[in-house]
């Protein structure tokens, strides 16, 4: 089914004015029942199981089944997504769990600066030196053929 | 509609699109527009921190050069794409990237991307030009560094998310602006610039996919793609370029999972049913594709076309020998602990693969029990996609660098489409694959400097006619009028012979691609006379457009998103009709011109009148760099 919300777990983002999953999902399919407050995937035909909507949940009320067409059912692979780690939790059809955990970021969120220290040695439009070069290229000029 | 507000939004550099080359754009536009008083603005019908090909992230940055450390040439790296392409690149173009492409991975990694690294400190590679990232957050990051470049321009520089472009405006042949609508309000947007970027990806959904029930989503190119690009520049009247070269990946069968790794990194081999190589035992056919097939590394849609042969002999399913390759790097260590280690680490490197950027792949193998070191993968080709930054080569026709590019190739301003005022970057642009995530991202650099160069030197378009502005909104919001004037019509809107629903549009255009123009079902092989067929079908399917209804919103959007990819659609059919050889073999086989001939190794450009909608097709040369 790809995504799917968890009833009770899904508060509806507290009824703010935008709701996480619906805000991320870059297929603009997470919506919000405005009935019941809760929210779902409205075409899980057209997921692509990005997860990008159970990263972002605060409440942990989604969660991913694989696609019926080709996916036997009992697995279940849940991510759980911290400011510099994602830690994975796979657990098999036949019940064996393996966890994972990668590094994500090695700078706090919201920290970048563009220019990350690099200058830019050219002032003129019509040079092909680009924003930071050479400097960021680590060559002292730009190397062609 | 009276109840949707039109917003006019006045700026001078307009981004289209949120994606890699996007974002690359608005880095590199925020500096130069900063000194010269212009004002930049991006729109992306997502939001950016997830939005196009890279929103799950990714394990693998595939081009890097390492010309500091002196590890390849830009002329290495030229030559590699051109092979891989079966000699038809444009090597300005292609260079022009290679060149710059290392700065951008080290600002990635400055910004918070973890990149391995080996003990003494360096990338750890993939491949000869790939390097291996912990990337799920990869877009994030690089849609922070966008935004907060944008925020160093004040109130001259903006973003607008969910809003969906559609059509480009065009004055005295100058792309001056774009026209699109929200996806969560009722308004109606023109946005009126001196310059207009167009990067909005790619194509997939054109050609029918391998599961067509839930799993219909699961391409292996991101379903939320859909040929925006190719539409927004055919309409501009831009000339397009490679529409024929089309990319069909080989991946883990079903989940469309990542191979690159388990073949460049943990050396896995693919063999058949029968337990052959076929890349050995069909090493015999390459001889026809010389000297391409004769070259290392073999070019990618060679590789497909061995194991088509296999599959169309008979002799699939085709594996992947993950379970050998672990056993061939352990069995390397004498030492037992030290194997359990090595055993170990591998296991990490492969889940990490997928959960980095195919998690379906992982959720696959979990629900199958598969454990990679016990059991074989099938894999097979995936439906065409159009992904001019990947390996398929198909985006608008642009204007080279001034001092890399011949004369026939340049025409003022770099990646300037045909069209004054009209630049291409990423999956928009043609003729210069393998970008990849990092390339595309320095080509929206690259073309961000000119444009804003190029409104440095241009006035800003005269205002627009109401009049204009009211056609315009008719159309683009017609599918929401139709469905309301003829809901009652039937019980079941869904099913009502007085408009279609994009969802079954979408079915028939997938229907006549997979059929006729060499999809899945054909095994990736057509002719003459069934192009003919498929594009007598797309013409009454072009008819039939008017009459897409959208209930809502979010279905407008799903309507122009089917008409984007007719557009793809069209080009593709009309450019493989023209092209009498087969050069491709991997990507389709026209089975009425089977070999590759000398003479066709030019380009195949078209054009489509925007005012007649008279097609032009025409061949332009090649012209070698190295
Ligand atoms: C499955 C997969 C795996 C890949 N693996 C790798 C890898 O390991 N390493 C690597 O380096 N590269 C990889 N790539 C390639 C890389 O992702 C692309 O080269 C790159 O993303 C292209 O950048 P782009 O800006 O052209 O398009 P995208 O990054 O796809 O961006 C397109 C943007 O356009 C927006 N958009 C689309 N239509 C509209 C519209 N109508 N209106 C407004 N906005 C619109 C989208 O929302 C998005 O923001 C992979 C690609 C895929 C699909
Ligand atoms: S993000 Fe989670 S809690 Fe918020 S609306 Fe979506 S499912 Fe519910
Ligand atoms: S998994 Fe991705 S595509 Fe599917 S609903 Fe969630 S965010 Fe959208």
């Amino acid at each position: 089914m790809p995504s799917f919300v968890i009833t009770e777990k899904c508060d509806g983002c507290k009824a703010l004015d935008r709701t996480a999953c619906q805000y991320i999902c870059p297929n603009d399919l997470m919506i919000l029942n405005r009935d019941i407050s809760k929210a779902y995937n409205r075409a899980p035909e057209m997921c692509w199981e990005c997860y990008s909507c159970v990263k972002i949940c605060p409440t942990q009320a989604i969660e991913v089944r694989g696609y019926a067409d080709f996916v036997p059912l009992g697995a279940v692979v849940q991510p759980l997504r911290g400011t510099d780690a994602i830690l994975w939790t796979v657990k098999f059809r036949n019940n064996t769990v393996k966890r994972f955990r990668f590094p994500i970021r090695t700078t706090p969120e919201g920290s970048i600066a563009p220019d990350a220290g690099f200058s830019t040695g050219t002032a003129d439009l019509k040079s092909p030196l680009l924003r930071t070069e050479p400097s960021s290229l680590g060559t002292e000029d730009l190397t062609t053929f | 509609m009276e109840n949707f507000q039109t917003v006019v939004v006045e700026t001078d550099l307009l981004i289209l699109g949120g994606g890699m080359s996007a974002c690359g754009a608005a880095f590199e536009a925020a500096h130069w527009a900063k000194q010269n008083g212009l004002r930049v603005t991006l729109v992306d019908k997502a939001a950016m921190d997830r939005s196009g090909a890279v929103a799950m992230g990714l394990s693998a940055i595939n081009m890097y050069l390492g010309l500091k450390e002196g590890r390849n040439s830009v002329t290495d790296y030229v030559r590699y794409v051109k092979n891989d392409l079966m000699g038809i690149v444009r090597d300005d173009l292609v260079a022009n990237i290679a060149r710059h492409v290392d700065s951008s991975v080290h600002l990635f990694e400055k910004w918070g991307l973890p990149i391995w690294k080996d003990p003494e400190g360096h990338y750890v590679n993939e491949g000869r030009w790939q390097i291996m990232i912990s990337g799920e957050s990869y877009k994030t990051i690089v849609a922070e560094a966008a935004k907060n470049a944008l925020h160093e321009l004040g109130e001259n520089g903006s973003y607008f998310e969910r809003i969906f472009i559609t059509e480009p405006l065009v004055r005295e042949g100058r792309c001056v602006g774009a026209a699109g609508f929200s996806v969560r309000e009722n308004k109606f947007y023109i946005f009126r610039a001196r310059a207009v970027l167009a990067a909005m990806g790619g194509a997939v959904h054109i050609f029918r996919p391998r599961s067509v029930g839930e799993g219909l989503g699961r391409s292996w190119y991101p379903p939320f793609n859909s040929g925006a690009s190719t539409y927004f520049t055919l309409r501009a009247g831009a000339e397009l370029t490679c529409q024929e070269v089309r990319f069909v990946p080989v991946r883990f069968k079903d989940a469309y999972g990542p191979v690159g790794a388990w073949f460049l990194l943990f050396r896995a081999q693919a063999r058949n049913a029968l337990d052959e190589d076929y890349m050995t035992s069909r090493a015999s056919e390459l001889q026809k594709w010389a000297p391409y097939g004769l070259s290392s590394p073999l070019p990618a849609n060679l590789r497909n076309y061995l194991m088509l042969l296999d599959i169309r002999d008979g002799k699939g399913p085709v594996y992947m020998r993950t379970d050998e390759a672990i056993r061939n790097r352990v069995a390397q260590i004498s030492e037992e602990k030290e194997a359990r280690r090595e055993l170990k680490k591998l296991e990490n490197e492969a889940w990490e693969d997928f959960l980095d950027m195919t998690i379906s792949q992982a959720l696959l193998w979990a629900s199958e029990n598969i454990s990679p070191d016990e059991k074989p993968s099938e894999i097979a080709a995936c439906e065409p996609y159009f992904i001019g930054s990947h390996s398929g080569a198909s985006g608008a026709w642009v204007s080279g660098p001034e001092d890399i590019a011949p004369d026939p190739y340049k025409w003022g301003y770099g990646q300037m489409t045909t069209v004054r005022g009209l630049f291409a970057a990423g999956d928009a642009s043609g003729a210069s694959s393998h970008k990849f995530s990092s390339g595309s991202f320095t080509e929206g650099r690259i073309a961000a400097k000119e444009a804003i160069r190029f409104c440095t030197g241009h006035e800003f378009p005269p205002g627009m006619e109401e009049e204009e502005i009211k056609r315009l909104k008719d159309v683009i919001l017609k599918p929401l009028s139709l469905y309301e004037e003829n809901k009652n019509y039937t019980i079941d809107p869904e099913v009502n012979p007085r408009y279609l629903k994009p969802k079954s549009f979408m079915f028939r255009l997938q229907k006549i691609m997979d059929e006729y123009a060499a999809g899945v079902n054909s095994q990736f092989r057509t002719s003459e006379a069934m192009l003919k067929k498929g594009l007598g079908h797309l013409e009454i399917l072009k008819e039939d457009a008017s009459s897409l209804a959208a209930e809502n919103l979010h279905e407008l959007m799903r309507c122009w998103e089917n008409i984007h990819r007719l557009a793809q659609a069209e080009t593709h059919i009309r450019t493989m009709l023209y092209r009498q050889e087969t050069r491709w073999p991997g990507y389709y086989f026209r089975t009425d011109y089977p070999e590759m001939k000398n003479d066709w190794r030019c380009f195949v450009n078209c054009r489509q009148d925007p005012a007649t909608g008279e097609w032009e097709m025409f061949r332009r040369d090649v012209i070698d760099l190295v």
